[in-house]
């Protein structure tokens, strides 16, 4: 047990720097998932059929055809196909960003859609613009619905991020693994890696609830204080449009 | 640089098959355990003691909140004795089975209140409670959702190829190592996830209309 924790604290900036490996992949991964679940979700809203059409293929190619895959063509196969080669970290964020975006692209439509009809027409009514619409009436409330599925969304994110460990990119997983070969002590390691992804992911959800608050207070619904600890990592039932 | 080599393609498809068989039966197998663990943990948490929901929704968040990855490596490193596939099926079962309570919460609480109250009335036990009236009408509007996070178990099924079980990730990798050829692999291993999990999801959505969702 010692040796574990004096062998931690020897490749302490190893560890650290881990650690923010896997942070940077969350960050930037949930990033390129919310830049692309936006695109893709406000495209399948289109009227065109071309562009409704196009998103529909590309959210179910990437829904379809497994993460790990993903990640591990990005990895393995590119290079080989393209000559072109991307770091571990930066396939990863690809890898991450673009199936999750896929996935949040569902929550964006849904949450859209979901806005009452009569909002869209009063908003015609009063001679908006379409754009002025969209960025005054429908997202703020649209948004309001997207958080709590983009909170499940970005937990899973950081729950792939461990995959980092198989392309070798020097991410927290890696660096654990590490000490506890040097130590042998395989309990308190994979403890500790849980411990830590655990405090990760809570901390994750703070945050989003916070953001959840202030998008609420926004549109003048008022929440009490107590709903910012609840976690919320497990999905809702109604997985509108099918699987994950 | 080279480009799709269509011979390597073919010559590894047998043996992505194969993988995807052992893929297929993890799949099943770890559905049934989260199917028939997850409704377990949605009984308990209904315990009318404290000291029984208290630890069961613990154990359930820090399971749901941290890594597969993690605790599929963490399992295989600490019981070496049992077979990878064993443990493989037993920690996606398990990883799921926190999510389907959470799917059969939602399925109980969905059934009228009345329901509990007339059972109460009739002073039926608890056990025929659940047995007769509650669970047949929770478990059959929670089907469709359980088809759905069996698809998503069968999309990390390549996890499993860390803890050196043969299923399809891991004769990609190999063949893929062996002979240079990761384009084809990974192409083919992708095709085959589309190929099975989309028509599955499309039936999912069906069923679920159907059941009126």
């Amino acid at each position: 047990m010692s040796d574990f924790f004096s062998t931690l604290l020897d490749e302490l900036p190893q560890v650290g720097s881990g650690l923010w490996v896997t942070v940077q992949a969350t960050v930037l991964g949930s990033l390129l998932a919310l830049l692309l679940s936006f695109a893709l979700g406000l495209a399948a809203g289109s009227g065109l059929l071309l562009v409704r059409g196009f998103s529909r293929i590309v959210v179910e190619f990437f829904r379809g055809t497994s993460l790990y895959i993903q990640l591990f063509w990005l990895y393995y196969a590119m290079p080989q196909l393209t000559g072109y080669e991307l770091t571990p970290l930066l396939c990863g964020v690809v890898a991450f960003g673009l199936n999750y975006g896929a996935y949040g692209s569902e929550i964006v439509r849904g949450a859209i859609n979901s806005v009452p009809r009569a909002q869209y027409e009063a908003a015609v009514a009063l001679n908006m613009t379409p754009l002025h619409r969209m960025r005054k009436v429908i997202l703020p409330q649209a948004w309001v619905q997207m958080i709590p599925s983009f909170t499940n969304l970005l937990i899973q994110l950081l729950k792939c991020t461990p995959l980092l460990w198989l392309i070798s990119a020097a991410d927290f997983m890696t660096t654990i693994e590490h000490i506890r070969s040097l130590t042998g002590e395989t309990l308190t390691a994979y403890l500790l890696l849980l411990a830590v992804y655990f405090v990760l992911a809570y901390a994750l959800t703070l945050l989003m609830n916070l953001l959840e608050r202030s998008a609420k207070r926004r549109l003048g619904l008022h929440t009490g204080a107590r709903g910012l600890l609840k976690t919320r990592t497990a999905e809702a039932v109604a997985t509108a449009g099918g699987a994950r | 640089m080279n480009t799709f080599d269509r011979s390597a393609a073919g010559e590894a498809l047998p043996l992505l098959l194969e993988g995807f068989r052992v893929t297929l039966l993890a799949t099943v197998l770890g559905t049934l355990l989260a199917a028939v663990l997850g409704l377990a943990i949605a009984v308990a948490n209904r315990a009318p003691s404290r000291f029984v929901t208290v630890p069961v929704k613990a154990v359930m968040e820090f399971v749901r909140a941290t890594p597969l990855l993690v605790q599929l490596v963490g399992a295989a490193a600490l019981f070496t004795s049992v077979e990878p596939l064993t443990i493989g099926i037993v920690v996606l079962g398990v990883h799921y089975a926190t999510y389907t309570s959470e799917v059969y919460r939602a399925g109980i609480d969905g059934v009228p209140k009345g329901q509990w109250e007339a059972c109460r009335a009739l002073s039926l036990t608890p056990r025929r409670t659940w047995q007769a009236v509650i669970l047949p009408q929770a478990v059959r509007n929670v089907l469709p959702a359980l088809g759905n996070y069996a698809i998503s178990m069968f999309k990390e099924t390549p996890f499993l190829a860390v803890i050196t079980v043969h299923e399809m990730v891991f004769e990609a990798r190999s063949y893929g190592a062996d002979h240079f050829a990761y384009t084809e692999v990974f192409t083919l291993a992708g095709l085959v996830f589309l190929v099975a999990s989309y028509p599955t999801s499309l039936l999912m959505r069906k069923l679920e209309k159907r059941l009126g969702h």
